[in-house]
């Protein structure tokens, strides 16, 4: 066992790094979020307008409508990716198993923008693709919408956040006894009859977690809109970027960022309470 | 009885190492057949073999007239059980025991009387709804006895089924084990490490050892003449007897204890020895007795808290039974 001291010594600089760069930053913002503006002046009297503006003005639900829009898509195809491709490395890859791992994770390696800029010359109109559709004489003339557009996100987004998904998918498949799926072989069982009775249920909470990363991160994401999203792509977070940079109402960006706060909060503690529901080990 | 499962001169290795070399065994119908065999005899392979999880490397696994080695295991008309039982964790016990049911597509209505019928069988009708993680390590394996037994399969694997359980509750799942398997009329093919269990249980026992058969027969003849010294050792205990060139084992229980005084009859070897050690064992004491002639005996005698150290020993001639020594290279066991 070790003492007491030590333990109170050892909890300090984790506590002391949330207190810093966690819980006062996030009052400050909430703090903010019932400021105002006045002649480009913060003025630190309390009001509530910054939320009410948030309701009227059809422009913010709007793009949050939309950032809800694509990370549901997102989220849609990396577990149509994911569950697949974990079950494969988990089940059936044999010996090749540790490498097609690494494999999915690797690219987690390479920088976030560079995997954003390697969509743009593929998509752009003298792109790779649109090079090749036209070569190849599948399109007579570029094909515009494959950049700067809520499709281009969603496919940037989804390539980039889809790693994410696959990790809790593979290991809670990981996870499962395979002693269940020669149980289910043994019963007479095929084996898509055991992948959806047995793997499947045992595997959502894996599911629902992975889920859960590639929805909230793409929804809070904001590079990809900016680099590949053109003015159809835009999503929340740009809102909030522009706001807190070249318009300059920081409370009203700090609304907004409150608002996604909380909205996120209240879906990952339901999703966590839904895996804690589904599992059962 | 009529030969019900075949074996024909099956051979497996993993990667490169022999696991299971040239066996040969015929199982009948309704037999109660037990695998008997140190832990990497090969047993949980054979078992693996003919439940379809392992194919072998060479020889055939006949079902009556239809080769079986060659199909998935889902196309095989076997069950298993379990070493740790393998219920499904998010199934109720009735979900479990309907599992198989519901893969080969049964009417729901012969579902349910089926799974109640399963259950009952083994007692469990008060736990139908719940969870398998909800149930004792007794439960969980009556739970797995029913999933398979509703399937009606034409044999029944049991995988070291009873290993978890403690001696008491053993026991007790031996002889509803045994008794179930009367009713029900299945082909049990039992694998065990644990040679009591075996005896208690089987029609007949197929001792392996290094992936080979040494001995197949009933427990009763596996016990009182083992055909070779592994055999011998392997069950119960015995003394190793060399006469010429013939070795011989005489179980302890078949030396007598008698009086300086007693007249040896015709077949009778009569020997005079030192107590070393006395063990205290319930019923019985072990005695391990130095004679005069330097040989160690171990004798079983109804328990007596003292004995004089000088003791007198006598077996009739028959009670040793002769058999064939184990390759001196091979290990054999205690």
């Amino acid at each position: 066992m070790y003492s007491r001291a030590y333990s109170r010594l050892v909890t300090i600089p984790p506590l002391l790094w949330v207190t810093l760069f966690l819980l006062i930053p996030y009052l400050f913002l909430f703090c903010f979020s019932f400021w105002q503006v006045h002649a480009q002046v913060i003025v630190h009297s309390w009001t509530l307008s910054n939320y009410g503006q948030l309701f009227h003005n059809p422009i913010y639900l709007q793009v949050l409508l939309r950032s809800i829009r694509i990370a549901a898509s997102v989220t849609l195809l990396a577990l149509c990716l994911g569950v697949p491709l974990a079950y494969y490395v988990s089940f059936r890859s044999g010996t090749a198993k540790n490498l097609l791992y690494q494999l999915v994770i690797i690219p987690l390696w390479v920088s976030y923008l560079v995997r954003a800029y390697a969509w743009k010359t593929i998509l752009g109109s003298n792109g790779v693709l649109n090079t090749l559709l036209q070569y190849t004489h599948l399109a007579q003339h570029a094909i515009g919408f494959l950049l700067y557009s809520p499709f281009a996100v969603v496919l940037t987004l989804t390539h980039i956040y889809t790693p994410f998904a696959f990790l809790p998918i593979y290991a809670s498949l990981e996870h499962i006894p395979r002693n269940l799926i020669e149980a289910s072989q043994d019963l007479g069982a095929s084996r898509s009859r055991t992948f959806w009775k047995v793997i499947f249920p045992l595997a959502l909470p894996g599911i629902v977690a992975g889920a859960t990363f590639a929805f909230v991160l793409s929804l809070g994401d904001f590079l990809a809109p900016l680099l590949l999203g053109g003015p159809s792509g835009i999503m929340i977070s740009n809102i909030v970027v522009s706001l807190f940079g070249a318009a300059y109402d920081w409370p009203l960006g700090a609304a907004v960022a409150v608002v996604m706060l909380i909205f996120v909060m209240a879906l990952i503690a339901s999703t966590e309470r839904l895996e804690r529901k589904l599992s059962f080990t | 009885m009529t030969g019900l499962l075949s074996l024909r001169g099956i051979s497996k290795r993993f990667s490169n190492t022999p696991v299971l070399r040239d066996v040969a065994l015929q199982i009948a119908e309704g037999e109660f057949l037990t695998i008997l065999g140190e832990s990497g005899s090969g047993k949980t392979t054979l078992l693996r073999i003919i439940s379809g999880f392992e194919r072998p490397d060479t020889g055939e696994v006949w079902m009556g007239t239809q080769r079986i080695d060659t199909l998935a295991p889902n196309r095989r008309d076997v069950n298993t059980v379990f070493q740790h039982y393998a219920l499904f964790p998010h199934l109720s016990v009735f979900e479990n025991v309907a599992y198989g049911l519901r893969a080969h597509r049964v009417p729901e209505n012969e579902i349910k009387s089926r799974v109640e019928a399963a259950l009952a069988q083994v007692n469990m009708t008060a736990f139908t709804s719940r969870r398998p993680t909800a149930l004792s390590g007794g439960q969980q394996q009556r739970v797995a006895l029913a999933r398979a037994l509703v399937n009606r399969p034409r044999v029944l694997l049991l995988d070291e089924p009873l290993s978890a359980l403690d001696a008491n509750l053993r026991r007790q799942m031996q002889s509803e084990l045994k008794t179930l398997q009367r009713d029900v009329g299945i082909t049990f093919i039992f694998v065990t490490h644990d040679q009591e269990e075996a005896m208690t249980l089987s029609d007949r026992i197929a001792l392996l050892r290094s992936g080979e058969l040494e001995q197949v027969s009933t427990p009763r003849d596996l016990y009182n003449h083992p055909q070779t010294e592994y055999a011998a050792t392997f069950v119960g205990q015995t003394n190793l007897l060399r006469d010429g060139s013939q070795l011989l084992s005489l179980r302890p229980e078949h030396i007598r204890i008698t009086t300086r005084d007693t007249v040896a009859g015709a077949n009778v070897v009569r020997l005079k020895g030192t107590l070393r050690r006395q063990t205290f064992n319930g019923p019985t004491d072990l005695l391990e007795i130095e004679c005069e002639n330097g040989l160690k005996l171990t004798v079983r005698a109804p328990n007596q808290p003292a004995r004089p150290s000088e003791i007198w020993l006598e077996w009739t001639r028959d009670a040793a039974v002769p058999i064939k020594p184990s390759c001196t290279h091979e290990r054999t066991a205690g």
